[in-house]
């Protein structure tokens, strides 16, 4: 029979272990999924972890992409691991991405036409505040009412999507092409351009401020009594009331956090790669950072790593989408086994599994 | 001399790094009341863990009548007409008496005889109990008579009694030692673990008694006095705390007719509290458990705000303060439980040091974290108190309950309190380390802090205390100067147990 034990202390080789096994695991299941849809699996997984960045085809276009979509992904999930570490479970970043994104683009368009260097930094103050702002729902719901951050978060992406839907077909639809759905191009209007700050690395503002929030967030957590409060608060929440630490406070600040951090990637997104409003303008960076926030085990650093193997498979997933056909969601459903992986293998940082011959009485 | 019911031949049992166990040999008669005597880690638990089929022997022998007992299984164990009433109860709050006994049964009957039997062995054993009562609304004791009654209903022939009467009011007591008397002298033999010297010498007809490990002796406790028994146990002489001479002082903290909601559903809601706490004065709160304790600790240390005047430090109103501003103006405070409430289990003893320290002790400034100075704290808690560690990097949980203990109240008292509230601080901890803490208590009050002690050992609470109070139900009776109380009149200050003697006497 099968037993499981709980270990006295956490297995700190699996801790480690844990997120490379899962990768592994993860190229195995997909590369069977791979197969099943008729594909050559090798070749698929190679297209995806490979390829772009070492193929003399694409790596060109490619090696650049991977800042770009990186970014985003590390600069939302330092903020999510923070609320994680708390226990304060903010599932709804995607959201929090599209309002600061349309924060950051309507400020943007509101200057239009004029010329000014304060443009770009009320951006950013607005790209901050609109995803704090909409973080702040749950927020104050659970403070309040003690309502379930996890739900009302999440429902509010699909408002946000909703809002960003409205956005770009009225109110910031480009007043001089109305045929066409979405927003003047904010890469043709310098002041609010978030343009490459070194060309063909992929090198935008976003990724300075990404930086900046892994160094930030590294030091508050190791240095800092919020980042002590913060994981108190996650491990035993009474020794934290104990400790004089609030519990609302810490939701507001966690939720808070978190939201202008993805309000800021959107609208790093929309001001430079993404370009303008639009429908399709959320790709699910949002989600995508759960994953990197629990592969880089809630680490700052680990993040930094996680971000990148994540960002590898979006770039790879494009390519694989155009060069073997494969769908779409295919790479959302590699992604998710990620995870799965991850939290099935965790199983073993904190158990130990036992075979033992059963002698019962 | 009565047929031994049970043998035990030369017990061993190891963990990595520590023989619990080394050579335990013993015999329990039939009917007799067997004492199992020791401090923590002395492996009182380890030897009624092997009897009991959780843990196996590495080596040596046990038999039940003549035959060899070796129980794979606590199942095997009960089947075999062993049965044990933890320290630490398994009942659901939210079923009745009833369904609580049904679910630690091998084959339940249906509830309605269940019920039945309920009520016929409660009062055989003077016991009452009403099975579809909620378990949330019983009191301590009254859980343990559940525990206990659904042990009886098992026919036992040996019963295991860990720390019974620890959440027990002393009328409570005598009601649970003539049952057990009653259960003896008809053939349940009972090992009863305890180091509560005095119950034993009362109730018991032989101790064996533990340390480190190993068996010091087998004994009549009642040949020897209460003394002998504990450096038996101790294997040093014991000193009796001393009490600096002092003057009270000024009133330190006051509370004003406070009535306060418990955060708990299942918690005790305080009602109007009053007293005054003077600097140098040691106040003993004595209660049995679920009486308001906790919430009377929470409100003084500030986890539940009060109304702003109701709760006042040298004439300043304090109550609407929160932990950290009254540990600034010199309130603290060690919650009872210590592993999860006064200390984070999965964080070092240096995060720990930090925990309630971090201001008073300028460990941090301007929110940053001076790891060194909290390192350096924390070892100072580990050198004063004597916690034996093998450093401030070790994980709380990985420290035993009586050292962690030790860390958490000298952490409280390295911050140089006005005054400290502590609850149970030597509860689970053994005598010389509980030594230790009373003796760093009655110090503190010496340089004249005012103290607060909630305990319901009422002999240690006895021995430290200036002034005594019980409370009961939440409300807090006047407080009395303890000399000269006697433990009769406490047990009616704590109250409650008034109709269970007419219980027994109509059932005797």
């Amino acid at each position: 029979m099968i037993r499981l034990e709980k270990r006295k202390e956490p297995s700190q080789i699996w801790r480690i272990a844990n997120p490379f096994l899962a990768v592994v695991l993860t190229m195995i299941a997909g590369g069977m999924m791979f197969a099943a849809l008729g594909k050559d699996p090798v070749a698929a997984i190679r297209l995806i972890f490979f390829d772009p960045l070492f193929s003399e085809q694409f790596g060109s276009y490619s090696r650049p992409q991977l800042l770009i979509k990186t970014a985003p992904l590390i600069l939302i999930a330092v903020g999510l691991a923070i609320g994680f570490k708390a226990n304060i479970w903010n599932i709804g970043a995607e959201g929090q991405y599209i309002m600061g994104a349309l924060f950051g683009a309507g400020v943007a368009l509101a200057f239009y036409p004029i010329e000014g260097w304060y443009i770009f930094p009320l951006m950013i103050l607005a790209g901050a505040l609109g995803g704090f702002l909409w973080a702040m729902i749950p927020a104050i719901l659970k403070t309040r009412f003690n309502t379930n951050e996890i739900l009302v978060s999440l429902l509010l992406v699909y408002v946000a999507e909703r809002i960003l839907a409205a956005m770009a077909l009225g109110l910031m639809r480009n007043p001089d092409q109305p045929g066409f759905p979405g927003s003047r191009d904010l890469r043709r209007y310098e002041s609010a351009h978030n343009a490459e700050l070194i060309a063909n690395t992929g090198l935008h503002w976003g990724v300075v401020a990404a930086l900046i929030a892994v160094i930030f967030a590294y030091i508050m957590m190791t240095r800092h009594m919020l980042g002590f409060h913060v994981q108190l608060a996650g491990q035993a929440p009474r020794a934290a009331r104990f400790g004089g630490v609030s519990p609302a406070r810490l939701v507001i600040i966690c939720l808070g956090l978190a939201g202008a951090l993805a309000g800021l990637a959107g609208m790093f997104e929309v001001s430079g790669p993404g370009g303008q409003v639009r429908i399709e303008f959320a790709t699910g960076y949002g989600f995508t950072a759960i994953i990197v926030a629990f592969l880089g085990r809630l680490n700052p650093i680990g993040i930094v790593l996680a971000g990148f193997l994540l960002g590898l498979t979006y770039i790879g997933g494009e390519l694989s989408q155009m060069m073997l056909q494969l769908p779409s969601a295919s790479i959302q459903v590699f992604q998710g086994m990620l995870l799965f992986f991850l939290l099935a293998l965790d199983f073993q940082t904190n158990y130990r599994i036992r075979l033992t011959q059963g002698a019962r009485a | 001399m009565p047929a031994p019911l049970m043998q035990l031949d030369g017990l061993t049992k190891s963990y990595p790094g520590v023989r619990a166990n080394d050579d335990i040999s013993f015999n329990i008669g039939e009917g007799q009341i067997h004492a199992l005597l020791g401090e923590n880690g002395a492996g009182k638990s380890t030897l009624v863990k092997m009897i009991y089929g959780l843990v196996r022997p590495d080596s040596g022998a046990m038999t039940l009548y003549g035959a060899p007992f070796a129980p794979a299984q606590p199942t095997e164990a009960r089947l075999n007409g062993i049965a044990m009433v933890f320290q630490h109860f398994s009942l659901f709050d939210a079923l009745d008496v009833a369904e609580n006994v049904a679910l630690g049964m091998e084959n339940p009957p249906p509830l309605r005889d269940l019920a039945r039997r309920i009520r016929t062995v409660s009062e055989e054993y003077g016991l009452p109990l009403d099975p579809t009562r909620l378990v949330g609304e019983l009191s301590a004791g009254e859980r343990q008579r559940v525990e206990i009654v659904r042990c009886l209903l098992q026919d036992p022939r040996l019963l295991i009694m860990d720390e019974p009467t620890s959440v027990l009011t002393p009328q409570e007591v005598g009601i649970l030692f003539r049952t057990l008397r009653k259960l003896a002298s008809e053939g349940t033999a009972i090992l009863y673990i305890s180091h509560k010297l005095e119950e034993i010498r009362t109730l018991c007809d032989e101790a064996t008694i533990l340390r480190g490990g190993r068996k010091v002796a087998t004994c009549d406790p009642r040949e020897k006095t209460a003394r002998e028994l504990a450096e038996l146990m101790v294997g040093q002489i014991l000193t009796p705390p001393e009490r600096p001479a002092r003057a009270m002082g000024d009133v330190v903290l006051e509370v004003d007719n406070l009535s306060l909601k418990s955060s708990n559903p299942f918690g005790t809601s305080l009602k109007d509290i009053s007293f005054q706490l003077r600097a140098g004065e040691v106040l003993g709160i004595a209660g049995v458990a679920g009486n308001g304790q906790d919430e009377l600790l929470l409100m003084l240390s500030g986890e539940l705000r009060a109304p702003r005047n109701q709760v006042r430090l040298r004439g300043k109103p304090v109550g609407h303060l929160g932990p950290n501003g009254r540990r600034g103006l010199g309130v603290v405070a060690a919650p009872e439980e210590r592993l999860g409430h006064a200390a984070a289990p999965d964080m070092s003893l240096t995060e720990n040091a930090l925990l309630s320290a971090a201001r008073r002790k300028r460990l941090e400034r301007g929110g940053f974290i001076d790891w060194g100075k909290a390192e350096a704290f924390a070892r100072d808690i580990i050198t004063r108190f004597d916690v034996r560690t093998p450093g401030p990097h070790v994980l709380a949980r990985a420290l035993s309950g009586g050292n962690l203990q030790k860390f958490v109240i000298g952490r409280e008292i390295e911050l140089d309190p006005d005054v400290i509230i502590v609850n149970q601080p030597t509860w689970g901890v053994d005598a010389s380390a509980a030594a230790t803490i009373r003796q760093a208590l009655l110090d503190l009050a010496g340089k004249g802090a005012g103290v607060l002690v909630i305990r319901q050992d009422l002999d240690e609470l006895l021995e430290v205390a200036d002034s005594f109070a019980a409370l009961n139900e939440g409300r807090l009776t006047p407080v009395r100067p303890a000399k000269g109380l006697s433990v009769e009149e406490i047990g009616l200050m704590m109250g409650g147990s008034g109709d269970m003697h007419v219980a027994h006497e109509a059932a005797e």
